[in-house]
């Protein structure tokens, strides 16, 4: 059993207007030190998968569903689930 | 001509469409359901707004994924006309039968207006109608409508004039005002405006009947 | 018996400990359920009681109040007491609406609280068989002037937005306005109306002898436990706990739920026995009313029902308020047809127990009986209070002079009224709903009511939500006149016949003898007017205890209506059409200012005793105006309310396609242009059409002036002509309200 843990957000060269609003809020609230606010999806799948497979299983199903590779990046974890 | 409206889960402007190309046009239509596998016998394909499963992941994102998308993706690879409109569109894009991607409006707010637009391209299958008048208005109604795609797309879309509706007044940040685009063949078209919503004298506006008009004559010729 | 259900109380800790009076039920109402049971209630039991004998769902400090309404007509086809009233539109339909407020929950959570208040009532119209058309809203907040009433706004706004967007419904109409007195309490009403054929009508009825409760959408959490008895008690700073009392709405759900259920109504009749939403108190609610309406008993089996949690106690169950869940009784041995139907919208649904002869509403769970009580004990038999009243210290010798405006700068009084943002526009606000969805609207937001055609038909219904705190909370009778007077007014200057009305009452605490005496006397207002105007309350509902550490809002009585026009043809809007055209004035002007925006304005409050409202003339007005509206004598016709005069006239003028303006003899007081005086409307007639309609009107209409082509208003007065600059008060008016959001 392993969990995915799937962090989409939009590519760096795209505009991210809900970043932007979030950062000038922080700005107004004094966190002048906020230079740049990423907003983006988190995803955590839970996968009965084995070594092999696992790592190519999150990667099709990032590009095929959960990630639009026009506009969007994504990266993940992958960590192994004791069995209870 | 006999129009296919395909209704996914969600979908909320499928009886607006409906009712655009029967009682308006005049034509005939039927509802078609996103568990269909074809589209034998349909002159025309018509995908609607609304909220597909929710756009909880992503607009048109899982959609794409219903057993109806091979019957369209073939439809239209065989030539025959598409038209997608609002989630529509984004539905299109998510199954990559048009280029780029539709992002959620820079004011981050849902936008429900009359947006004035220029018709870029009055020569297509969907714009033949309107003649020379270039300068219509029609209802926009998006969240995420802020059309996106990178720089040598939009040179390619350019060159093919496949920028078919652009915004006079941009409302949601979409790169080169663009409010619909066809793809490189021209059979399939997308956009956020509804034109379905401007087709009555009652409501206020007749401006996107002449689109429903060009798809029937482009059938009949 | 699970670990959870053990840690409950005994019957005798009940008795001993007494959780119940944390339920908001008191010690004789408990006391009251052991005589009905003769023994001690259970725990699950005593949650059943203390959750349907709230104020929320039994309405027992308001019943005295709303058995003096006006329920009957014979437009009428069903009136309040079922999820939604009913009236005929002739040809064998009918309109089918109902308001609800949802402030406790929207003060807490303002997304979810104002999102599932929208989804609540949709679900309340299409539990009639009726398919919803239309959603409005009637919101108040504290002064936008602080961090947190513009989150609330923004909030509020965006979970109405989200949800009927996304369900498909257009948000047609409404009003939002301001006042301190909504700071920490705010008000979210939300309306909805639906097209019904009577020959679907249904009823929320357990009927029948073993046949088939369903429960249908989707499954139970734990969200929202208590969320009635949530309603029926006063905020204060420290009861952070109320936090867990807000669900979490699901509209792509609920679009699938209305579909499936419509489709139920209407083609398996003889499967369909009855059906309710399960709103608030969720499956107690829905399954104890539906027995005692019928008469009948229930037994359900709580482990048949589906859930999302582990583990969840019949207590939880009985009370959560998960949203997007609907009861059905259906017919013995046709159940499968039902579940094939949701089934194909990918829903749940589960026969999860059945209707019995005994009248004994029974509760298992893991095989044990864990609930024995009477369906009507629940359901009927709340205790109803005769609050004592009495004279608020305010309304106690009230100043009987009306307010004198100071109109010496004209433009600049007029300019600073238009940036009040109870008068501002709200475009910022309605350009978020999608007001078209369905292509059915004539009429969007931003005119006196909004106009949605009926397809395949010549008619029409015009609809509104409307009501002004400010002058009930300076008399409360007169006050609950006007309301039900403005919101018909509204219709009429649509071009409609006033058909029927719901209302939502909001109020403070009525243990409070003070807050009480409000509450009666505006509704014998709002009755007085009913009346008058043929305009029954066929729907509604009771929200008390808006109150804040101990302060409560303006007595808040909103009412929502609903118009039939006849014919397409006759549907007017506000916005000037042609220059040239001749202006008129229909009603007489009086100084009205105690109550006004521009006594708001000016002295920082509003006080005083209300001016003169004559419900004879208002009704006379309103007859005559749409008399001449249905021979086609006008080109706009708009209800003059807040701000008065001027204001409705730039409304009128900012609405116009060609931006056209208005030149205006006035001859009365200049401050006149900002009285409130009620019953008037500001029509515009074409030239050809001025002695038919002077004929019509007689002396109720005045000839001021006429539509100018360009934006200003010229305003002579003793043969000076002040210009108004309607350019720069629109950009005023539009812009007032997304410049204090930010």
């Amino acid at each position: 059993m392993y969990i995915a843990k799937i962090y989409v957000t939009y590519k760096p060269s795209i505009l991210d207007p809900k970043g932007e609003s979030i950062k000038s809020a922080l700005h107004r609230l004094n966190y002048e030190t906020v230079t740049d606010v990423t907003m983006g999806k988190y995803f955590e799948l839970k996968l009965e998968a084995d070594a092999a497979t696992v790592e190519s299983t999150v990667q099709a199903i990032c590009d095929q569903l959960l990630v639009n590779v026009n506009m969007e990046t994504y990266r993940y974890e992958i960590e192994a689930l004791e069995v209870q | 001509m006999r129009f296919a409206v395909i209704v996914f889960p969600g979908s909320n402007c499928d009886e607006d469409m409906y009712y655009a190309v029967t009682d308006q046009l005049g034509e005939t239509a039927e509802l078609v359901s996103y568990t269909a596998t074809t589209l034998a016998g349909f002159d025309g394909v018509l995908i609607p707004g609304g909220f597909s499963y929710g756009d909880y992941l992503r607009c048109g994102a899982i959609a794409r994924f219903s057993p109806i998308m091979p019957a369209i993706i073939e439809f239209a690879n065989n030539g025959g006309l598409v038209l997608g409109v609002c989630n529509g569109f984004q539905i299109l894009t998510e199954a990559g039968l048009l280029p780029g991607a539709l992002r959620e409006n820079k004011t981050l707010n849902f936008i429900c207006k009359d947006a004035p637009l220029k018709i870029e391209n009055t020569q297509t299958a969907f714009t033949s109608a309107y003649g020379q008048n270039t300068e219509i208005r029609l209802p926009i109604a998006h969240g995420e409508g802020n059309y996106y795609c990178d720089e040598a797309t939009l040179a390619q879309l350019k060159a093919n004039h496949q920028i078919v509706f652009t915004y006079q007044d941009n409302p949601n940040g979409s790169v080169a005002d663009i409010a619909g685009i066809t793809n490189e063949a021209g059979n399939v078209l997308g956009m956020m405006p509804h034109p379905e919503r401007a087709v009555e004298w009652l409501l206020g506006n007749t401006d996107g009947l002449p689109l429903f008009e060009s798809m029937a004559a482009k059938v009949r010729q | 018996m699970t670990e959870l259900t053990k840690s409950e109380l005994t019957p005798e800790e009940i008795r001993d400990q007494k959780p119940y009076l944390a339920w908001s039920m008191t010690e004789e109402e408990y006391q009251r359920a052991c005589q009905i049971l003769k023994r001690l209630p259970n725990y699950t039991e005593t949650g059943l009681f203390a959750v349907m004998w709230s104020e929320h769902c039994s309405y027992k400090n308001s019943k005295p109040v709303l058995k003096q309404f006006h329920t009957t007509g014979k437009q009428v086809l069903q009136g309040p007491g079922e999820g939604a009233g009913i009236v005929n539109i002739g040809d064998g339909q009918a309109v089918v609406f109902k308001a609800e407020s949802h402030n406790h929950p929207s003060a807490v959570e303002p997304y979810e609280g104002a999102a599932t208040g929208v989804g609540g009532i949709i679900r309340d119209i299409f539990s009639m068989g009726a398919q919803p058309i239309a959603v409005l809203d009637s919101l108040r907040f504290g002064e936008l002037d602080n961090a947190k009433t513009k989150y609330l706004v923004s909030q509020v706004v965006k979970g109405i937005a989200d949800y009927g967007n996304c369900i498909g419904l257009p948000t047609v109409g409404g009003e939002t306005s301001f006042d301190t007195t909504y700071e920490g309490n705010p008000l979210v009403n939300a309306m909805c109306v639906g097209i019904l054929d009577q020959k679907d009508m249904q009823v929320g009825q357990a009927k029948g002898f073993d046949n088939s409760i369903i429960y249908v959408g989707a499954k139970t959490g734990r969200d929202g436990i208590h969320g009635a008895t949530f309603a029926s008690e006063e905020f204060s700073d420290d009861n952070e706990s109320d936090r867990s009392a807000v669900q979490v709405g699901d509209p792509f759900m609920e679009k699938l739920l209305m579909d499936a259920c419509i489709e139920v109504v209407r083609e398996h009749k003889t499967a369909l026995v009855g059906i309710q939403d399960m709103g608030a108190a969720g499956l107690v609610s829905s399954s104890a009313e539906m027995a005692s309406k019928a008469g009948t008993g229930m037994v359900l089996d709580l482990d048949k029902v589906p859930v999302r949690e582990s583990q969840m106690t019949p207590y939880e169950m009985m009370l959560s308020e998960s949203q997007e869940r609907m009861l059905l009784c259906v017919n013995k041995g046709y159940e499968q047809e039902i579940f094939d139907v949701f089934a194909r919208y990918n829903l749940d649904a589960v026969k999860i127990g059945h209707v019995t002869e005994s009248k004994q509403y029974r509760l298992y769970h893991h095989g044990q009986l864990v609930t024995d009580v009477p369906a009507d004990a629940l359901a009927s038999d709340a205790p109803v209070y005769h609050r004592p009243k009495q004279l608020p210290e305010r309304l106690k010798q009230p100043k009987a002079t009306q307010f004198q405006p100071d109109v010496t700068d004209l433009p600049a009084v007029f300019y600073q009224l238009l940036a009040q943002p109870t008068i501002a526009s709200k475009k910022s606000i309605y350009e978020t709903y999608d007001t078209q969805v369905r292509t059915n609207t004539v009429v969007k937001p931003g005119s006196d009511a909004a106009v949605l055609r009926i397809r395949g038909t010549k008619k029409a219904l015009a609809m509104t939500m409307d009501g002004n705190a400010r002058y009930i909370y300076l008399d409360p009778r007169q006050g609950g006149a006007i309301a039900v007077s403005e919101a018909a007014r509204n219709l009429v200057a649509a071009g409609a016949k006033p058909l029927a009305m719901t209302d939502c009452l909001n109020y403070g605490n009525p243990e409070k003898p003070e807050h009480f005496y409000d509450l009666e006397t505006s509704g014998l207002g709002l009755t007085d007017a009913c009346k008058a105007l043929d305009t029954p309350v066929i729907s509604g509902n009771v929200s008390l205890y808006n109150e804040t550490n101990g302060q409560a809002i303006y007595p808040t009585p909103v009412v929502g209506m609903v118009g039939l026009i006849k014919d397409t043809k006759d549907i007017q809007t506000l916005a000037f059409k042609n220059a040239d055209d001749l202006i008129y004035l229909v009603g007489t002007t009086a100084a009205s200012f105690n109550g006004s925006e521009i006594q708001k304005m000016q002295a920082g409050a509003i006080s005083g005793q209300l001016f003169d409202f004559d419900l004879e003339v208002e009704k006379a007005n309103q007859d005559l105006m749409l008399k001449t509206i249905q021979a086609g004598l006008t080109q706009s016709v708009h209800d003059i309310s807040k701000g008065g005069f001027l204001t409705a006239l730039a409304e009128s003028s900012f609405n116009s396609k060609a931006n056209l303006g208005a030149a205006i003899q006035w001859s009365q007081d200049l401050s006149w242009l900002f009285s409130e005086t009620q019953s008037r409307f500001i029509v515009t007639v074409a030239p050809k059409d001025q002695v038919a309609f002077e004929t019509a009107m007689g002396t109720k209409a005045q000839l001021l002036g006429q539509v100018l082509a360009q934006p200003e208003i010229q305003l002579t007065h003793e043969q000076a002509t002040t210009t108004i600059d309607l350019t720069k008060a629109k950009e005023i008016w539009e812009a007032t309200i997304p410049c204090l959001m930010k």
